[in-house]
């Protein structure tokens, strides 16, 4: 059991979310992520799933998916190279005169940005592998999360290979 | 410019629609008032999972796509166990359903239900059409879909608006061109290579055929390769026909209610060329011990299925008939005579049997009509012993003369089905082999054979039980009948109340008799047979043992 990432193109159809996410509850499969927006050809989606299971319950995944119409294409690319980025937001308690610079601190060495500041909380934005922002994340629960959105995994080849459909 | 509706009924004239079955209701008056003058036939049932049946039954007998239709909320929820029917037996059927107009979706509006929501797992693909310019290639995608790759029910849903609207139709021309689907018919040169090298070194080969054989209408290349290589065939309880019941190599159905030499034979053979099956847990039982001395070839045309239940060998991706006739183009002659032999020992030995002793049972009156129509006609059952009796008795000599629910296991399914087969199969005889509780699920449909003299003949196998639930608790529950007995109904008397003709049987003596009558009849016709109440479906693998342990066999 582990975790596969699938690069998942489909065709810009009302439903086509629904028949991906109803498909993987029905089958008993476990999605950890799912994030979905365009990409680089209008009439198409790119959804980046990351998949936890064994090597044949993914391969039943990846074929299961590919029945859909609305599927065009579906690639594992657990185990190629790849460029693999998260965005979370994090709202932490950081009062003036108290932890906010401790905070700030934290944030510059993750490479986070301040995008909001109130009295008594700012607003980090953080971009990076899950890791990563699973280790900011641990940082700055001593100061207290009081709100966290994470996106999911995207990610891409690295290189000149891509995920593209033959058309 | 034309309607919606108008653009829905030509573009069903241009997929050679004839015949379909529905029922009318507010959101399709539209489609009904173009129906009313349409040189298509619609065939009014009594409840909507009838015509949900019914389309699949036409499908089945005629390998053409089978069309249903129904209003909105309640009329396309009672399709849903029909779809859900069709989809697990991979039939090609086409749903249509009214929607409330375009406006008012999700509004809750009156007689609103999310049909393509509720039937999102058990549809090949669905559509909402939003704007009737979409309708016209909507249909012929829907129609495509549906009868290609592995076949399945795909639905429409018509919202009342794009009915009525007049818009500009333009049908679209040329092939159906899908970018995310491309079903594989052909099977990959160095795997049948590889198949073809298998088959050369097996001893013991045997091939599990599928329904998937009858679907692609391959029946006559399976018969080939088996003679050609003299390898015996045992068929799941969708494969029944695709090789007569009498040849030589037929070792008839596996599974849990197969034949102990079929079971036998599975679990000895170091070759299992499966075709067009899915290793269900009703074939397999417990997967770990089927065929657990074979290498597996797996032919379907379906890649999720290779690889689902058991781990394969040689998998093929590609349409049964595609890959059959590969095989034999390049299969050389070959023979087992031992392992034949054995086989041949096995059916002497361990033949299906029934208590002889005068009483009327149920497997006498399936073999008196396979006798009569020898094998001819088509045959649909129910769910339950009468399924399992007929598959085991009937003698069945071509592929689409066999109609069940497989997969879904429907009751019910039967009488509509066999409605449906009338219609693709004209002038044949056609027999619902049926059990009183299954049939009291769509008794209603008396109402539709009877005005239309749809001429299906009932067979009912009436034991006053649920019959196989009743087994299972004599069996396996200590003969603790729960909420399994029926009280007596009259058959005859509510059929005769529709206007349809029947006569009730009670002794072995008069059974010839009355499926004569019947055979003879030329409109709708039922027989309620009074069969021994606690009479058992044998042998019976017990769920989860494997399939060389049957219980109700011959001692070995």
């Amino acid at each position: 059991m582990k975790p596969h990432t699938l690069a998942v193109l489909v065709l810009n159809r009302p439903g086509v979310l629904s028949r991906v996410s109803g498909l993987f509850s029905r089958r008993g499969f476990n999605i950890e992520s799912l994030a979905v927006g365009t990409c680089e050809e209008p009439d198409l989606s790119r959804m980046t799933i990351v998949v936890i299971g064994d090597d044949a319950q993914v391969e039943q995944v990846i074929k299961q998916l590919n029945k859909l119409i609305d599927v065009v294409k579906v690639s594992d690319i657990t185990e190629n190279e790849t460029v693999d980025r998260e965005l979370a937001l994090i709202k932490v308690t950081a009062e003036a005169g108290s932890t906010r610079a401790e905070v700030m601190q934290i944030a510059g060495i993750f490479r986070a940005k301040i995008v909001d500041v109130g009295a008594k909380s700012v607003v980090l934005e953080v971009t990076g592998g899950s890791s990563k922002i699973d280790a900011l994340e641990n940082l700055l629960r001593q100061y207290g999360v009081k709100e966290l959105v994470r996106t999911g995994k995207i990610s891409m080849l690295r290189g000149t290979k891509t995920v593209k459909p033959s058309k | 410019m034309k309607s919606g509706a108008k653009i829905l009924i030509e573009g069903l004239q241009r997929e050679g629609v004839e015949t379909i079955f529905g029922y009318p209701g507010g959101v399709v008056l539209p489609i009904y008032d173009e129906l009313y003058n349409a040189p298509i036939r619609h065939i009014l049932v009594r409840h909507e999972q009838a015509a949900a049946h019914a389309a699949d039954g036409f499908a089945r007998a005629s390998g053409k796509v089978g069309v249903c239709l129904a209003t909105s909320g309640p009329g396309a929820c009672n399709l849903v166990t029909g779809i859900a029917t069709a989809y697990m037996d991979s039939v090609p059927v086409v749903a249509l359903t009214g929607q409330v107009p375009t406006n008012l979706l999700g509004n809750d509006a009156f007689q609103e239900a999310d049909i393509s929501g509720i039937t999102l797992p058990v549809t090949k693909h669905s559509y909402l059409v939003k704007d009737a310019r979409d309708l016209s290639r909507v249909i012929r995608e829907a129609f495509y879909i549906a009868s290609t790759g592995r076949p399945g029910p795909v639905l429409i849903d018509l919202p009342k608006d794009v009915s009525t609207n007049q818009v500009e139709d333009r049908p679209p021309e040329g092939p159906v061109s899908l970018r995310g689907y491309q079903p594989t018919v052909k099977g990959h040169p160095r795997q049948i290579e590889k198949a073809l090298d298998l088959i050369g070194k097996a001893e013991r080969p045997v091939i599990y055929a599928g329904g998937g054989i009858i679907a692609s209408n391959a029946s006559a290349w399976l018969v080939e390769l088996a003679e050609r290589f003299m390898i015996p065939v045992t068929t799941t309880l969708m494969g029944i026909g695709c090789i007569p019941c009498d040849h030589p190599l037929n070792l008839g159905m596996l599974g849990m209610h197969g034949t102990e030499y079929a079971n036998f034979a599975v679990t000895e053979c170091d070759l299992l060329i499966a075709i067009g099956a899915r290793f269900d847990d009703r074939v397999t039982g417990k997967v770990s011990t089927f065929a657990p001395h074979a290498k597996i070839i797996h032919i379907d045309v379906d890649p999720a299925e290779i690889g689902k239940n058991k781990q394969i060998d040689v998998p093929i991706v590609g349409d049964a008939g595609s890959v059959l006739q590969a095989m034999l183009h390049k299969a050389k002659k070959g023979g087992r005579e031992n392992w034949i032999e054995k086989i041949k020992a096995w059916k002497k030995k361990h033949p299906l049997r029934y208590k002889d002793d005068g009483k009327l049972r149920p497997q006498f009156i399936i073999k008196e009509l396979s006798d009569l129509l020898k094998g001819e006609g088509v045959i649909v059952s129910e769910v339950g012993q009468n399924q399992m009796w007929t598959a085991q008795w009937y003698c069945f000599r071509k592929p689409r003369s066999w109609l069940t629910s497989g997969g879904l296991g429907t009751m019910g399914y039967g009488f509509p089905a066999a409605m449906g087969a009338t219609f693709a199969r004209p002038g044949e005889q056609v027999f619902d082999i049926a059990g009183d509780g299954s049939f009291q699920m769509n008794i209603q449909e008396l109402g539709t054979v009877s005005a239309n003299k749809i001429p299906v003949k009932v067979a009912i196998l009436n034991n006053m039980f649920l019959g196989m639930v009743r087994q299972w608790q004599e069996l396996f529950f200590d003969r603790r009948y729960s909420y399994t007995e029926l009280p007596p109904v009259d058959f005859v008397g509510i059929a005769a109340a529709y206007g349809v003709d029947g006569m009730k049987v009670e002794s072995v003596d008069e059974v010839r008799e009355a499926l004569k009558t019947a055979i003879a009849a030329d409109g709708p016709f039922i027989m309620d047979f009074r069969i021994e109440r606690e009479e058992n479906v044998f042998p019976m693998v017990p769920a989860g043992a494997a399939i060389n342990e049957m219980i109700g066999g011959h001692p070995r």
